[in-house]
């Protein structure tokens, strides 16, 4: 861990401003992009490290140019390998705290082995995936979460695929983390963010963006104005699962194994049978049930979903080779050179 | 110590062993090749083995090889043919008969050849018993069941038992060089410690293999091999990829740097990183990915961090690579990629070797990008040229390919080790806390940006694949500005050609014949050259281990010979380039793409018959 910037007095705390760079933003003008850059450098501003200690790393896309929006230490890699780069460099320097940055494409299509994998090993990371559900960089074309029969540059009469759901190919793949929020929601996207640097391991933050160009929309239902409250249901560990306009909306467990969307008020339902989320249940089962509500028939579940204590790859790292270093009579390259068979020549 | 009948003394010899991949006979090979050492021979080995892990049990296809080449001089290569082949059953002597020297000694184990035996070797008739092995030595050994009537009371199982034949063989072939035992029994009581009884059985073996070789008359002879004239110091045997693992780290050591390596098991190379992975003692970071490139992209995000990062393939892993090594020549990071060449194209000939790859090394790439390429020629010489590839890696601050292949990866030779003193210091260019920096600012020799890493104060920017304005290093699609940095990355890895030794040429100035060759060609051109020189021959040899760029004097030393051959295990590459690069110069080529190392024999013919033309 780094020493925090709060540790010495002296040190002014960092503003969110701090972290803008100089470099011109090329992002269209309503594109989700600004207000995910706005939480991001509002959460690190909040967080305890210094600037130096951030490392952040992207693929390729619209969203992948975020690190040069940001004065920290920052690496535009090429496209779907974001994850890989940044596990080395974890790895390289586990005091970083390392941010990768990548859309639905770059994490899910070209780098879905790299995304994966980086979330089966748990290497101590915050992957924060832009899902604006189409290719933006390549101007149009369905990506891996567009939904089936949307049409595209590239599907003029649909598409015949289903969507990954990244949250399941997350917890597929043996994730710890894994939190929701909405690029227009930089309060929420803000706590979340903290939340995922505080996790030990690989914390996956889905954001719900918008394309204004080539996806407008794609997430309406849940930040239109007249409809999300009711098609959103914001959930923090501990708490009831409650929603709504009138904020008498429930998530009970139906007899099925399925979750049920209640009332409170009718047919007898009052708040004590609402759920209680149980962020840190190491069991996916609820999380993935609640990771996978789509609207209209649910509301779709905002917040962290999972956050489950765990030893990260990087930790490991370190103290297997601390405990080898410990009992191995090799220390430097000459004991290495000179071990085993050898022979003298004189 | 015994007896002996006659002896021969012998310059060199050479030793094939081979059996059923079970038949424990890399083992075998190995221990003669270290007990020759020991004895102060120059000693070269190749491992030949079957591609599957369970071929078949008895069929050619299974059979597995190790072939030694120990002297009283200096030995180069493992030898085209043996003296002495030893086979284990029909399959093993059907497979390397044609290895074997006229008027050879052929050592069998005739309890193998058996009716079932031969058919799954394929034999019609038993060569033991028609007169298709009159011209040779041969030796019968009832292997099998001397083996079983020597420890009959040892309190083993059968197949314990069985598992000892091979140190049967070993004994009879100690007994024909005048070896000592010695040297075997220790490894033996080291190798099997815990088992008392497996200890016991395989010493008396042995030593019933010695004794038996020496009371039968079927040895009319035996050979002495005295030691040969070695440099002065403390030696160990070494393969190739042992001696890169160790060349990589020695590199970390002396630039005071992590070792990072991001990797893909392959065939080849995969030892490198296996022998990494044992050294946490040493602090090396080994990192398994999920596939080639993303064993490159670890290692290009830890070089980003400040560790010294590598990553190690073959041929098809290279291809995977080459898009990620793009992104490390754009963004100047240090990086070394080791590529153990391997017959090609596609999955290919995985066991074999080949140096099909130079020109996917040089050019694969997209876009101009211009890389360092240098080639280790020796299975011990492996050590110095991944530590220079390293070097240049970071002095220069740019990806570098080190080129191995299967056949010096495998082998293995006696090598004198180096103090780490010895070694030069590496200096990279870390910009520290306070220092002005700019992200593509340059020093002037070598045109590198200094490495900037993560963690330190002040120095916080931004790198990647889009073009960059040189010095302040912010995106520019400005056409001029693209010109002028293509430039910089071409001139970048010429300036590499200041930081590397001159060519130098065995043989004299003005030869009839200049033999050229590049990387694990070495040993036999090397051989086959010496051999024609000695018989006052007018030829001489260059041979290159710095590809790209090439040695200063390079032109100058072409310049010099009417008449230039490439020798190449490929189709021509490095003939084509070197044409490329120098036009008035014409070149003769001796290829081959058997998937099998030159011969000797081969060679010299070649060089003969250009020495003939007029
Ligand atoms: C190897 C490679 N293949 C294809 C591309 C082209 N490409 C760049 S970005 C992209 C998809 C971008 O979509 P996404 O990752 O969802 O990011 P967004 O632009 O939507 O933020 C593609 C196909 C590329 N740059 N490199
Ligand atoms: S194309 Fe879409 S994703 Fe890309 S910057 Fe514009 S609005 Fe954003
Ligand atoms: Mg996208």
């Amino acid at each position: 861990m780094a020493d925090t910037v709060l540790n010495s007095p002296n040190i002014k705390k960092l503003s969110a401003k701090d972290f803008r760079s100089d470099q011109e933003n090329r992002w269209c003008p309503g594109c989700g992009d600004h207000g995910i850059l706005n939480s991001v450098q509002k959460a690190m501003a909040d967080m305890d490290f210094k600037k130096e200690d951030y490392a952040v790393i992207s693929g390729i896309g619209c969203s992948s140019r975020f690190p040069y929006y940001m004065d920290t230490y920052g690496f535009h890699t090429i496209h779907g390998r974001a994850a890989a780069i940044a596990s080395g460099a974890k790895c390289a320097n586990p005091d970083l705290e390392v941010i990768q940055v990548s859309g639905d494409g770059d994490a899910l299509a070209i780098g879905g082995n790299h995304f994966i994998h980086a979330v089966r090993r748990n290497i101590d990371m915050t992957i924060l995936l832009f899902n604006n559900e189409i290719y933006g960089l390549t101007k149009g074309q369905y990506s891996p979460t567009s939904n089936h029969g949307m049409v595209t540059k590239t599907s003029p009469f649909g598409t015949i695929e289903e969507p990954f759901k990244p949250s399941q190919l997350a917890m597929g793949a043996g994730s710890k983390f894994y939190a929701r929020s909405l690029d227009t929601n930089i309060k929420l996207t803000t706590e979340i963010v903290k939340a995922a640097s505080d996790h030990k391991g690989t914390s996956i933050v889905e954001v719900l963006q918008n394309c204004v160009i080539y996806n407008d929309g794609a997430h309406s239902i849940i930040t239109d104005k007249a409809t999300k409250e009711d098609y959103t249901v914001i959930i923090e560990h501990g708490k009831p699962m409650i929603f709504g306009k009138e904020k008498n909306k429930g998530l009970i467990m139906g007899g099925n194994g399925k979750l049920v969307v209640v009332t409170i008020g009718e047919h007898g339902i009052t708040e004590e049978d609402v759920l209680v989320h149980d962020a840190h249940t190491e069991d996916p089962h609820m999380h993935w049930l609640l990771s996978s509500m789509m609207a209209p028939e649910y509301p779709v579940a905002l917040g962290v979903i999972r956050d489950v204590d765990s030893t990260s790859y990087d930790e490991k790292m370190v103290q297997q080779i601390e405990d080898i270093k410990a009992i191995s009579s090799i220390k430097s390259m000459d004991d290495l050179l000179n071990s085993g068979d050898t022979w003298v020549v004189d | 110590m015994s007896q002996k009948t006659k002896i021969i003394e012998r310059e060199e010899v050479v030793i094939r062993f081979s059996g059923d991949s079970g038949d424990g006979m890399q083992l075998t090979g190995t221990q003669f090749s270290d007990t020759s050492a020991l004895f102060g021979n120059d000693v070269a080995t190749f491992p030949d083995y079957p591609a599957e892990i369970r071929a078949p049990q008895g069929t050619v296809g299974g059979v597995s090889g190790f072939q030694l080449h120990f002297g009283h001089q200096e030995i180069y290569t493992p030898g085209d043919y043996a003296d002495v082949l030893v086979a284990m059953n029909p399959a093993a002597l059907k497979a390397n008969l044609k290895w074997v020297k006229a008027s050879g000694t052929i050592i069998v184990n005739e309890d193998s050849f058996t009716d079932k035996n031969l058919e799954k070797a394929g034999y019609e008739s038993d060569p033991l018993l028609d007169d298709k092995l009159a011209d040779y030595n041969l030796i019968k050994a009832k292997v099998t069941s001397l083996t079983r009537e020597c420890l009959k009371d040892s309190g083993l199982d059968q197949k314990s038992i069985l598992r000892c034949k091979n140190m049967f063989t070993l004994g009879m072939v100690y007994w024909m060089f005048d070896r000592p035992l010695d040297h075997s029994e220790d490894f033996i009581e080291k190798k099997f410690k815990k088992y008392p009884l497996v200890v016991d059985a395989n010493k008396k073996v042995l030593k019933a293999g010695y004794n038996f070789a020496k009371t039968i008359e079927a040895l009319p002879y035996n050979y002495s091999v005295a030691p040969a004239k070695i440099r002065k110091g403390t030696y160990r045997n070494i393969t190739g990829n042992k001696a890169t693992a160790w060349g990589l780290m020695a590199a970390a050591e002396r630039a005071n740097l992590e070792l990072f390596c991001g990797s893909y098991p392959i065939t080849p190379a995969t030892e490198i990183l296996q022998e990494l992975a044992a050294r946490k003692d040493l602090g090396v970071k080994t990192f398994q990915a999920e596939d080639e490139i993303a064993g490159i992209c670890t290692a290009i995000g830890a070089s980003f961090a400040g560790d010294f990062a590598v990553t190690t393939t073959s041929g098809p892993g290279l291809a995977l690579k080459t898009e990620a090594a793009g992104l490390a020549v754009m963004t100047e990071l240090p990086l070394v990629i080791v590529n153990v060449q391997r017959g090609g194209p596609s999955t290919g000939l995985p066991t074999k070797t080949e140096q099909s790859d130079l020109l996917q090394a040089i050019h694969g790439r997209s876009g101009e990008c211009p890389m360092p390429v240098i080639a280790a020629s020796t299975p011990s010489d492996c050590f110095h040229y991944a530590f220079e590839a390293s070097r240049i890696a970071l002095e220069h601050m740019t990806p570098v390919i080190l080129l191995t292949d299967g056949f010096i990866a495998n082998g293995a030779e006696p090598w004198r080790i180096p103090t780490m003193s010895e070694l030069p210091e590496i200096v990279a260019p870390i910009a520290k806390e306070g220092d002005d920096f700019l992200p593509y600012a340059r020093e002037e020799k070598r045109l590198s940006r200094r490495w900037a890493i993560p963690g330190t104060k002040g120095l916080e920017h931004r790198i990647g694949g889009l073009e960059k304005i040189d010095g302040v290093g912010t995106v520019s699609y400005v056409p001029e500005n693209h010109q002028v940095m293509s430039d910089i990355r071409k001139k970048r890895v010429e300036l590499v050609a200041d930081n590397i030794p001159e060519l130098k040429v065995k043989g004299k100035d003005d030869a009839d014949v200049l033999v050229v060759g590049w990387g694990g060609t070495y040993g036999h051109l090397t051989t086959a050259v010496r051999e024609l020189q000695k018989e006052e021959k007018s030829i001489s040899l260059a041979h290159f281990n710095y590809i790209f760029p090439l040695p200063k004097n390079t032109a100058e030393v072409l310049g010099r010979y009417k008449k230039i051959i490439v020798c190449e295990l490929n189709d021509g590459q490095f003939a084509e380039y070197l044409r490329s690069t120098f036009q008035d110069i014409k070149f003769e080529q001796h290829n081959k793409l058997m998937g099998l190392p030159f011969t000797v024999v081969e060679l010299k013919e070649r060089f003969n018959q250009l020495l003939e033309e007029k």
